[in-house]
């Protein structure tokens, strides 16, 4: 056949197409193609009218010229005329454009509807082949709108010739990908199954890919294709190579069919009808049994035919899963070839097998095919068959090789490739925790996978480890030990280093005891890695050195020693700095009973799915990591670090630090330090209280927050904040003691003093019950921008009990201070179990401005000058409202008073109005303020005005007081 | 389904590209640029199939060119591999020995071909005689013009030098 004389050439488009070859640079080209552009788009524009052949040529150039990625924005119209033409090969061009560069163009489409139209009812089959075409070449919207009820009618109509069915079937399903609720089933729907019945071969090829789709959204309706696919399957495998002339493909008759066929039939469960049923057993036997025939060709192309009808029949018998003889048989056919010469087929057998391996009838006839799997992942030179390897080890594993198969990754994982170490790492800490006997091995192996692959061990996988040796006693003694070992290597991973720092800063009492692990050795041990780690890691190691001082005094000089000299205590790094300030105090002033409840060991950890598994899950998307995951969904031990996901709450406690963002690697005692009211560069003159119970209310920068100091397990759902909440804020504005909350279990009785800026609040925590509440804790917190630039640091002066037995009663001391005015609430979050049932609630501390509040006696005169002065509008605020409660004068008089004002008489010229004064006093400024509340008793109604030398506390103070009366 | 159809030189040089799914032009620019690095690294003799986001990539390398095929994750690799040959088989009883030129030169012709035999991601039509014949009957339809011809430069023969 001679070479591209086929047709009508477009001598200007290869003469075009051979300049742009010849083009030697990139400029060249585009010089050319602009040169070109400009030509074209002068033509269009001229006044004489193009040819067909010009247009067609100009609009094939500008085709050219799109396809070599530059921008195309003319020349649709010129391609929808063409459309229009009667001769073929203009309109093909034309077809071909519109189906490249679809434009959006509303205008546009229904001008090429319309030719789509015309050439759809031309009777004309090679015209309507090109419309439908199209069609499903742009498959867009507005198309379907179009031809979505005439297409279905094309299809089955008795007199349309086969070509046509074919593309119409194909254009009909890409409308229904696109727009299912246009394509509307109806009397067509059963007369297209049968199409699987059709003479033509080529029509029931495309009719099955619409078949299948249909199928799987509307499963009873197109039933009855089961048994036709069945008896349609059966005929194909069973004639002989010859019998289906063109559509035999080397040898193997109607490969793609009958893949399409065993692909349909995995939409379905087993046929429930007997005979059809032993059909297609028979077929499936048939089509196992032709895999060992030897072959009818040596080329590729009769191999992969006859292998991929071969694994889609694997894939059926797989997706019924009722057939344990065909199970085996399929396992058996993929163990040859695991070992095939063919690289494509050992990376589908290694592929198949993994769905393979969840099915309890083969399960165990898979693990026998180990030795070779691991082979693979060993010798194999493709990464992506070693993929699959290690993919299938993971799917594979039980009990039973568990120790096998962990210890053959992890010795892959040395010279693993790098685009997938991080996934074999998740895949080795996740088998190694679900199938631990002992957790000494679990630890050995994470650490192993630490010290292989420490830069590919995510958060999440030393997290987890730590969390197990919490949750488990019988394992903390090997682990201090391990990892003590581990440290003695001269260059060990940062990721050692965080896990040795935070285990031996709990656990190295357990090994002290042995004078070559002696307190100080330990504290060498690690110290001697401090300056290599970053700042996360420093910042953990220095509360572990503080965990040290607890458990063994006679380390206290050594690390005051450290923490005091300046490359610590005047760090440059701010979180460091304040970690080493702090501690120090800490360790001097505080006595050991202090120290050692605020040091006390870590409380277990909730249970909650694993933080590794949700992080392959994520990875790999859903349903990748089937296997294990199936087995059994829960799994021991809790999150370690409360969640990442945490990050708002922790984001908002590190605000007041803001030249240094808290790390994210932050967890358990190293979140960042709770606001400090200093600047962070005198922090030498921080004061720090000392956790004393007793003694005046100190002004307090706090050292910590929840983390560390109350031993509160990170949050893992927020509770919900109480629905009254607010009220319950507005039951306090005018009172210090009383009941904040009750219900069954639980009652939180309050006790407040506020003197100046600072304030103290006692909180009773009663059990009502006669089962003692567990891991009972109690975290504060400051939302938003209360914690970082407005209230008060509250701080636990020390921690709460864990546990509170039935009946009993415990108390809290929570110190205030007010560094400037504020007017979101603190917040309250309680956890406890009672009975196994964790329970969490979340309430408002009442903590407002107006506690802060000193009375000022004055006299009318000095009021008014005042109220004079105070005459900026903003300065203002107003509120005219209804009464709420009784207008009597003594009741009115209290609340007043309450409030924590002066009332003064005598100020105001109309007695029944009420005239107050105060000031407000912040830690940096004082903020005065007037008060004054006209009742009216007819009307029920006040009228209450405030000035105040900060707009934002007079319109606070309104908005608290105008709910009071 | 078939996602795309790519057909690549070996200096990664893009000679078709046919989306079976709508898709920005940003888009189908990174995947071309995702493709053509990925493929292109690949070591001679590995396996004909990776994964790449949710979907499987099947290449196969014809003399000069790499023909690159994305299917969707169910679908079974080894017919989509045979799906690449059909389509080779196709444009070589077309053209005659087929080689890249032709495709440079006849990239319209390419795109007819490819329509003949799939639509929509689907495969319409498997028999390379039914195939050929609507093409024929096209070419018949066709004003004879013109018969620009160019000499077989380069010219290898895929079907004989698969790699």
């Amino acid at each position: 056949m001679p070479a591209v004389s086929k047709g009508d050439g477009m001598r200007g488009l290869a003469v075009f197409i051979s300049d742009i070859r010849n083009c030697k640079s990139k400029e060249a080209e585009i010089k050319r193609i602009n040169k070109e552009l400009a030509n074209i788009r002068s033509k269009f524009k001229g006044d004489k009218a193009l040819d067909g052949y010009s247009k067609k040529k100009y609009v094939c150039k500008l085709l050219f010229i799109f396809l070599l990625g530059h921008d195309i924005d003319f020349g649709h119209m010129e391609a929808v005329n063409l459309l229009s033409s009667n001769k073929y090969t203009e309109k093909q061009i034309g077809y071909l454009f519109i189906s490249v560069l679809v434009n959006s163009n509303s205008e546009l489409i229904r001008l090429i509807n319309n030719a789509i139209k015309n050439d759809l009812s031309s009777r004309n089959p090679t015209f309507m082949c090109l419309a439908l075409h199209c069609i499903a070449n742009v498959g867009s919207r507005e198309m379907a709108e179009a031809f979505a009820s005439e297409i279905p009618r094309i299809l089955v109509a008795g007199d349309t010739m086969d070509s046509v069915k074919q593309s119409a079937a194909l254009c009909l399903l890409r409308l229904y990908k696109t727009s299912p609720d246009l394509v509307l089933m109806g009397e067509w729907t059963s007369r297209v199954v049968h199409l699987l019945n059709d003479q033509h071969m080529g029509v029931v090829t495309a009719a099955i890919s619409l078949i299948t789709c249909l199928s799987q959204k509307n499963p009873d309706e197109f039933k009855t294709c089961v048994s036709l696919a069945v008896s349609r399957l059966s005929r194909i495998v069973s004639s002989a190579s010859t019998d289906l002339q063109d559509y035999t493909y080397y040898f193997v008759p109607a490969p793609w069919l009958s893949c399409k066929l065993l692909r349909l039939l995995q939409c379905y469960p087993p046929p429930e009808d007997g005979a059809v049923k032993g059909r297609l057993v028979e077929c499936l036997e048939t089509i196992l049994n032709k895999a060992q025939e030897p072959p009818k060709s040596k080329k590729v192309q009769h191999s992969n035919a006859k292998n991929a009808i071969l694994f889609e029949a694997i894939s059926l018998i797989i997706h019924y899963d009722s057939e344990p003889n065909l199970l085996v048989r399929a396992c058996n056919q993929l163990g040859q070839f695991l070992q095939h010469r063919e690289t494509n087929l050992r990376y589908l057998a290694l592929e198949s097998m993994c769905t393979l391996a969840s099915s309890e009838f083969s399960h165990e006839a898979v693990k026998t095919h180990i030795e070779t799997v691991i082979n693979a992942l060993k010798t194999e030179r493709d990464v992506s068959v070693r993929q699959r390897a290690a993919d299938l080890l993971y799917a594979m594993c039980d009990r039973s090789n568990a120790k096998q198969i962990v210890a053959e990754m992890l010795s892959y994982l040395e010279t693993a490739d790098y685009s997938i170490r991080e996934e074999m790492v998740l895949k080795v800490a996740i088998l190694a925790e679900k199938y631990a006997v002992d957790y000494s091995w679990y630890v050995d192996t994470i650490l192993n996978l630490i010290r292989i692959a420490g830069d590919y061990v995510s958060e999440e996988v030393w997290y987890r480890v730590i969390q197990i040796v919490i949750n488990r006693d019988d394992v903390q003694g090997y682990a201090a030990k391990t990892v003590f070992e581990a440290l003695q290597a001269p260059a060990c991973h940062e990721n050692m280093v965080k896990v040795g720092g935070y285990i031996l800063g709990e656990f190295g009492n357990l090994i002290a005891g042995d004078p070559r692990s002696s307190p100080l050795v330990q504290f060498n041990l690690l110290h001697s890695k401090f300056h290599l780690c970053s700042v996360p890691t420093r910042a953990l190691l220095l509360s572990a050195y503080i965990k040290f001082i607890n458990l063994f005094p006679e380390t206290k000089a050594t690390i005051q020693e450290v923490l005091r000299c300046d490359s610590q205590i005047r760090n440059s790094d701010v979180e460091l700095q304040q970690r080493a300030v702090e501690y120090l105090k800490l360790s001097s002033i505080a006595s050991t009973d202090v120290l050692a409840t605020v040091l006390e060991e870590m409380p277990p950890f909730p249970e909650r799915e694993s933080s590794i598994l949700a992080k392959l899950k994520k990875k790999k998307g859903p349903g990748a990591v089937s296997v294990p995951d199936l087995e059994d969904g829960k799994r021991e031990g809790g999150e370690l670090n409360g969640g990442g996901e945490r990050g708002p709450d922790s984001a908002a406690m590190s605000a007041s630090n803001a030249s240094t963002p808290s790390p994210s690697a932050d967890l358990l005692g190293m979140r960042s330090a709770a606001p400090m009211s200093a600047a962070p560069t005198s922090a030498g003159s921080l004061l720090v209280d000392v956790f004393s119970e007793a003694g005046p209310a100190a002004p307090s920068a706090a050292v910590n927050d929840d983390g560390f100091l109350s031993s509160a397990p990170p949050s893992e759902d927020p509770a919900t904040l109480l629905s009254e909440a607010d009220e319950l804020l507005n039951k306090f504005v005018c009172k210090n003691n009383g009941v904040l909350f009750e219900n069954q279990l639980l009652q939180i009785g309050i006790k407040s003093e506020y003197r100046q800026n600072l304030g103290r609040m006692y909180l009773f925590y009663g059990n009502k019950t006669s089962v003692q509440f567990a891991s009972f804790t109690t975290t504060v917190s400051c939302p938003g921008e209360l914690q970082s630039h407005i209230l008060s640091i509250l701080r636990a002066t020390k921690p709460v009990e864990p546990v509170v037995e039935g009946g009993a009663q415990i108390q809290q001391v929570l110190n205030i201070e007010c560094l400037t005015d504020f007017s979101e609430a603190p917040l309250l979050n309680i956890k406890f179990r009672y009975g196994g049932a964790l329970q969490n609630l979340s309430l408002k501390l009442p903590v407002t401005i107006n506690k802060f509040f000193q009375p000022t006696e004055m006299t009318s005169h000095d009021f008014f000058q005042r109220w004079k002065q105070l005459s900026q509008p903003q300065q203002e605020a107003q509120k005219i409202f209804k009464a709420n409660h009784s207008m009597d004068t003594e009741v009115l008089k209290a609340k007043l008073l309450g409030l924590g004002t002066a009332l003064l008489d005598d100020v105001d010229p109309n007695p029944e109005n009420y005239v107050c004064a105060g000031v407000i006093q912040t830690k940096g400024q004082q903020v005065g303020c007037l008060l004054r509340l006209e009742p009216n008793g007819q009307a029920q109604m006040y009228r209450l005005t405030l000035r105040c030398s900060k707009d934002s506390v007079s319109l606070r103070l309104c908005e608290l007081l105008a709910q009071q009366f | 389904m078939m996602r795309f159809l790519l057909l690549f030189s070996r200096q990664g040089k893009l000679r078709l590209q046919k989306w079976f799914t709508p898709m920005s032009e940003r888009e189908k620019k990174k995947i071309i640029r995702d493709m053509t690095t990925m493929v292109l690294a690949r070591q001679p003799r590995s396996c004909n199939f990776l994964h790449w986001k949710d979907l499987k990539v099947i290449y196969k390398r014809y003399a000069s060119l790499y023909f690159c095929l994305a299917i969707e994750n169910q679908e079974n690799e080894l017919i989509a591999l045979e799906v690449i040959h059909r389509y080779v088989e196709l444009l070589d009883k077309y053209f005659g020995n087929v080689c890249e030129l032709d495709i440079i030169f006849n990239f319209e012709k390419a795109y007819f071909i490819l329509d003949e035999f799939l639509i929509g991601g689907e495969i319409q039509e498997t028999s390379k005689q039914m195939v050929n014949r609507s093409i024929e009957a096209s070419d018949m339809l066709q004003e004879v013009r013109c018969a620009g011809t160019h000499s077989h430069t380069q010219h290898e023969t895929w079907l004989a030098s698969v790699v």
